[in-house]
């Protein structure tokens, strides 16, 4: 099981490093989106997967599942969720204001101004 | 149990929460923030006292026993930071008064603000390594949001790229935490400490002590993970651009400090071999870039990055001297830069322009100006009675004695470059014959210059009193080297 | 272009109603099961999603006069003031307290404070949730 979400993590890492390399915008908040899904992914992964009952008193369970990565994922989830939706409303702003969403034609004239 | 230690973290959140009830009444918003940052520089004082009265101060959040809660961890490296934030807050609040302009006062600029120095304070106060995630995530929030503030088309571009390093770094974080958790099965940094002594830091260990300098490296620019700042921070008004130059890259570097004087001191060869090759690197490319540019932005921008690698150097040279040094240093930086951030920020104001040929003769005009950039100009570079030579001084001594005399070298002659820098601009823009600037409106310069003045004389106090301060910054320097003292704090009460 | 979503408008009259309690539902059920503010939240505000999308800014804005950023500032103030509020029983930041109650009709309740801080998570999650839709739907 460790093996086949190593293999999906790295499939979504290598989806969202090409979507990210891409010139359109949405395109590039597409993959940072991927990224994160991956990293949580990971953290699931590497606190253990493992199978048992949620760990509270009173269960009597063999087996406990780690509670730690969940909590983790979840925190992580939300703030991807507030950046992401940021990064989209910025994005929309900024292809209203500069008239293109596409990197390469956004880039600033000589030094900053 | 002290609650002292939640204050500088609770404050801004309340006050940023309560400022945005009162978004349309910009006099409140005023008032308020005032007092609430006057409250928190006096929190953070106490609990400095505190610290240094009676040892670390820690709290277990929802009453979880340490290894398994979240603890706040309140040292005198973080209360010392804590301290210097809340000043330099209140510094760039009082310039912002009469410099952010109506437009964006009225679009949330007070609370978000707040809302910033709560993810800087609790960034340095947690004791937690996941927390410290949580809190880079809310001071970089805040930080997007000032960053597009105005939302000017250079600002929208930079917010861009701003956003998206700091999306894939904080990724990297996520993944660093998910291997040294699946490592040490802990996420509490005394507890992690621990741990990796017990197993003695094999290569795995070291790979992820890698990792973790390349996630803290991109906040904190360092050597080849700084492209992203000359740009960004030259976007935002001058108070923003003070926060930033003068916190956010700190708490990278403080970040940086932490894990490595805490976590990984088992393999230094390799890991702080490392560190101070990049550190050294930093420095050059600092240098390097704030001699060739002639905008006063860009060569403050640029020295920024000198410090990082001054900073760093220190720390990885890992002896309680050259922490100390790091300390010294680390302090002295954010207040001096905050000035000079500020500084400039009324000139670019009075000329319109930041290019430094396009300006001269303000000293005729603006005599106070000139002197106080001028004092704040050595204070940078480290001219001896000024704050900066104390810790340029530790930092090299203990360079020298470990017999890394490349490294010592390239940190003296930073200064000499450093001092050229800000010299170049002092003497561009001061002296000359005075020109006609276009100005859009009058510049209210007495009260802009109040809070860079404070700051400055600041600055000049801690140099003048380096003797006095010594044994507080001994202590920080003392908790670093010895991560025993921390582990106790927070493990066995 | 005008379109004809008569069935749309018709249907989201009924289901609107169904998805705001089952949403209210989930956040009662939070309390010892899963559900909770945050999903709670989510759906309330695709509820309201769901209205914008049968009708228009306008209608709704008059239906549901709410200022969402002042919407997340409450919730903030909930969450926060929770939190803080074990300060002032000297016990640490974030600290909860429960008791139970016999109340008539539903029996043996707990009373937790976590509701309180959960109530905060679910007004932040509606502001948040519409501030953005709001941003993007107006400039339209």
């Amino acid at each position: 099981m460790e093996i086949l979400m190593a293999f999906l993590i790295g499939i979504l890492f290598m989806s969202a490093t090409y979507l990210m390399l891409s010139k359109s915008l949405l395109r590039i908040i597409v993959g940072t989106g991927l990224l994160s899904h991956g990293a949580h992914l990971l953290i699931l992964t590497m606190g253990g997967l493992k199978r048992g009952a949620a760990p509270l008193l009173g269960q009597h369970a063999e087996a406990y599942a780690d509670p730690l990565p969940q909590a983790l994922i979840l925190t992580a989830i939300v703030i991807s969720f507030g950046v992401t939706a940021f990064f989209l409303v910025l994005a929309y702003r900024a292809y209203q204001e500069l008239g293109t969403d596409n990197m390469d034609r956004m880039r600033g004239k000589e030094g900053n101004e | 149990m002290n609650s002292l230690i939640i204050l500088p973290i609770l404050i801004p959140l309340l006050t940023g929460i309560i400022l945005i009830f009162f978004s349309k009444n910009i006099p409140v918003q005023k008032l308020i923030s005032v007092i609430s940052s006057l409250l928190m520089v006096l929190s953070a004082l106490y609990l400095a006292v505190a610290v240094y009265q009676d040892g670390i101060q820690t709290m277990n959040l929802s009453n979880w026993e340490a290894p398994f809660g979240i603890t706040l961890v309140s040292d005198m490296l973080s209360a010392l930071l804590v301290l210097t934030t809340s000043v330099i807050a209140l510094a760039c609040l009082l310039y912002s008064f009469r410099s952010i302009g109506k437009e964006r006062e009225s679009f949330f600029y007070y609370p978000v603000f707040f809302f910033l120095v709560l993810g800087i304070n609790g960034a340095f106060t947690t004791g937690d390594i996941f927390n410290l995630f949580v809190f880079f995530e809310v001071m970089l929030m805040a930080s997007y949001v000032l960053l597009v503030l105005g939302g000017t088309k250079i600002q929208l571009r930079e917010t861009i790229k701003y956003i998206l390093v700091n999306v894939i770094s904080s990724a990297l974080f996520v993944i660093a935490v998910a291997y040294l958790y699946s490592v040490v099965g802990t996420l509490n940094m005394a507890h992690i400490s621990e741990r990796i002594s017990q197993i003695g830091q094999p290569g795995i260990v070291t790979v992820i002590a890698v990792f973790f300098l390349l996630v803290f490296g991109i906040k904190g620019a360092i050597f080849p993970l700084y492209f992203w700042l000359p740009g960004s921070y030259y976007a935002p008004p001058a108070p923003v651009m003070a926060m930033f130059g003068a916190l956010l890259t700190k708490v990278g570097v403080y970040s940086i400090t932490r894990t490595y004087t805490l976590f990984f001191y088992h393999d230094t060869g390799y890991t702080h071999g490392l560190l101070e090759i990049l550190s050294i690197f930093t420095i050059i490319v600092g240098v390097i870039g704030a001699i060739a540019y002639s905008d006063v932005k860009k060569i403050i921008i640029y020295n920024v990055i000198v410090a990082v690698g001054v900073i760093l150097f220190g720390v990885a040279t890992l002896t309680e001297e050259s922490l100390a040094g790091s300390v010294f240093y680390l302090i002295h930086d954010m207040i001096i830069k905050a000035a000079l951030f500020l500084l400039i920020g009324i000139i670019v104001k009075i000329t319109g322009t930041s290019s430094i040929k396009k300006m001269g003769g303000l000293i005729h005009q603006y005599p106070g100006l000139a002197w106080t950039f001028f004092i704040a100009a050595l204070a940078l570079a480290g001219i001896p009675p000024l704050s900066g030579f104390a810790g340029k001084v530790l930092i090299v001594r203990s360079g020298l004695e470990s017999g890394n005399y490349w490294g010592a070298g390239i940190v003296l002659l930073s200064s000499l470059f450093v001092l050229f820098s800000v010299m170049k601009i002092f003497i561009n823009v001061f002296w000359g014959s005075p020109r006609a600037y276009r100005q859009q409106e009058p510049v209210p310069a007495k009260w802009l210059l109040a809070a860079p003045a404070v700051l400055t004389a600041f600055a000049v106090l801690y140099g003048l009193g380096t003797e006095a301060l010594y044994p507080i910054i001994s202590l920080a320097a003392e908790t670093l080297s010895n991560p025993e003292i921390y582990i106790n704090a927070v493990l066995k009460e | 272009m005008k379109t004809n979503d008569l069935i749309l408008q018709t249907v989201s009259k009924v289901i609107l109603f169904l998805i705001v309690l089952f949403s209210l539902y989930m956040f009662f059920a939070g309390h010892y099961h899963p559900g909770g503010g945050f999903v709670g939240g989510l759906m309330t505000s695709g509820a309201i999603v769901l209205m914008l999308l049968a009708y228009d800014i306008k209608t709704v804005t008059t239906i549901l006069p709410v200022d969402y950023k002042k919407m997340i500032a409450v919730g903030l103030l909930f969450a926060a003031g929770t939190a803080a509020g074990g300060l002032l029983f000297g016990v640490p930041f974030l600290t909860h307290a429960f008791t139970y109650v016999d109340l008539p009709l539903l029996g043996k309740t707990s009373l937790h404070t976590a509701v309180l801080f959960d109530t905060g998570v679910y007004l932040v999650v509606i502001g948040v949730t519409m501030t953005i839709i709001q941003t993007i739907g107006e400039s339209e």
